[in-house]
């Protein structure tokens, strides 16, 4: 099914944004500048509609509080659990980490990493930097870091996609950490690419749910 | 505007992008005043995207008159310590050390704010000098666009604070909604007046033209005091809500909390807003506009 955005697209015929919070409109806009059919979600019934998920930017405790509280979490870990591709940005990676230290709210449990949040400090430290991501090709990708989680620890069923520092952001303390990762169908990003207008990471994460 | 350009460098910190980014964040969501840090955890577990810090609730600086100030860096500091979640602070309008205090102590958010006494009755803070994003209050299009071109990251309505009454928040909302609905319907050159009559550059009047929104996250504030509130207001086109005294001066402050967080997602949704409204006690007792002597009016407060 050859589509005019690329083969990778024709595969997700319908994307949902949990949009409990958080910026879901960005990552709703940039689905629908890609053609692909995009909903905000914010009942569990709807997880049934979708064929990919995205948890988006926002207070990771607010959006675990709301998940937890309309009873989106079960509903989703059985659709992950059944293959349908989900990515969280920022608070949304940290929805999705099986091990949050000292997160006192509900969390999907998802993905095997430890998440820590708000580890580069609070928002004067919040920052910019380029990022070589192997599979989005050769071109830097330009990452914006709010308030951002580090990825403390991968599992073994885990690859590493990006780290602080390979593109060159110089930084004291910020080298080598990773900031962007897959497991299966599931993505994990650190930073914002709903933020900027480069569609690549939206379109690799489209792409998951056919291998 | 040359700080505005999207996409810093490498390594940058203090951009636009990172500013208005984090305004990006706390959409949908609710920002809470807080005088204690029992209070700031009350509003975390309830569900708030931000807290904002301050010694006095607006009710209570209304009442006690007097010049109002930037709250005292310990109590501001307790709070940051006690959640994980955004910690705000507030300035008085054009007072640019205390916000560079605010800066220094590393609160995520300056409020230059009427509510409390303003310093300068000329210039706001430049806003742009900082690395600290700024949210400020306004109550139509250009008060909105001066603020952004000042610098601010984030606009809120100014609403009347500390009155737990809604009616000058939907004014002032109304007022930016339907300006910005009016402008996408102008010629170029009544598009220049504008621009003209606002005091702003006219590459951002078009930008808002071109677009049918502020270049930054609008909340609104002033007046929130029940789930019905919040959920009007985002049905009026706000992005979120500030709620300051109306938490905390009514009578189940954790109960209310939870409910206005809920009512501001599901802000369509009667039924939901109708559940969680069900006994919640005596809401903030309220004052007619009336009632307030124009010299006691805090909106007016900077143009």
């Amino acid at each position: 099914m050859p589509s005019a955005a690329g083969d990778a697209l024709a595969t997700t015929a319908r994307a949902g944004v949990l949009g409990l919070q958080g910026d879901f409109a960005e990552h709703l806009t940039t689905l629908r500048d890609l053609g692909v059919e995009a909903v905000d979600v914010r009942r569990p019934e709807q997880l049934d509609e979708i064929d990919a998920l995205i948890i988006p930017g926002g207070e990771s405790t607010t959006i675990g509080k709301l998940a937890a509280h309309y009873g989106i979490i079960p509903k989703l870990k059985e659709r992950a659990a059944a293959g349908m591709p989900v990515w969280g940005t920022c608070a949304g990676a940290i929805f999705i980490a099986t091990d949050v230290p000292g997160h006192p709210h509900p969390l999907a449990g998802l993905m095997d990493m430890t998440v820590e949040r708000n580890a580069f400090g609070r928002q004067v430290d919040s920052f910019e930097a380029d990022l070589d991501v192997g599979p989005l090709g050769p071109e830097p990708f330009h990452a914006v870091f709010i308030r951002a989680p580090k990825i403390t620890r991968v599992g073994p069923g885990v690859e590493v996609l990006a780290r602080l520092g390979d593109g060159g952001a110089e930084a004291p303390g910020r080298e080598a950490t990773i900031v962007a990762a897959r497991q299966g169908t599931l993505l994990a990003t650190s930073f914002h690419p709903e933020l900027t207008h480069d569609a690549r990471f939206h379109r690799y994460f489209l792409s998951l749910g056919k291998r | 505007m040359a700080s505005q350009s999207p996409g810093g460098q490498n390594g940058s910190t203090g951009t636009w992008t990172l500013k208005t980014g984090l305004a990006q964040m706390l959409k949908g969501g609710v920002i809470m005043d807080v005088v204690t840090a029992e209070h700031a955890k009350i509003a975390e577990d309830a569900g708030a995207v931000a807290v904002m810090a301050l010694e006095r609730v607006p009710a209570d600086i209304r009442a006690a008159g007097g010049v109002a100030r930037m709250s005292d860096p310990d109590m501001i500091l307790r709070i940051m310590d006690a959640v994980t979640i955004p910690v705000m602070a507030k300035c008085r309008i054009g007072h640019f050390v205390e916000a560079q205090v605010l800066q220094a102590i590393g609160v995520d958010y300056v409020d230059e704010s009427e509510v409390l006494t303003p310093a300068d009755v000329q210039y706001h803070v430049k806003k742009h000098d900082f690395k600290v994003p700024f949210v400020c209050g306004a109550r139509d299009l250009g008060e909105a666009l001066r603020r952004i071109d000042e610098g601010a990251a984030m606009i809120r309505s100014k609403g009347e604070a500390g009155t737990g009454n809604i009616v000058e928040a939907v004014t002032h909302l109304r007022a930016i909604t339907s300006a910005i609905t009016e402008l996408a319907t102008l010629d170029e050159s009544h598009v220049m007046q504008k621009a003209e009559q606002y005091h702003v550059p006219l590459a951002l009047v078009k930008d808002v033209a071109k677009n049918g929104k502020l270049p930054v996250v609008l909340f609104c504030a002033g007046g929130i005091a029940t789930p019905a509130d919040a959920a009007l207001t985002m049905q009026l086109g706000a992005e979120g809500n500030f709620v300051g005294s109306g938490i905390f001066k009514s009578a189940h402050p954790a109960r209310t909390a939870k409910a206005v967080v809920e009512a501001t997602t599901h802000f369509n949704d009667a039924k939901l807003i109708a559940d969680v409204s069900r006994s919640l006690g005596e809401p903030m007792r309220g004052l007619t506009l009336e009632t307030i002597p124009a010299a006691e009016r805090l909106a007016v407060r900077g143009r």
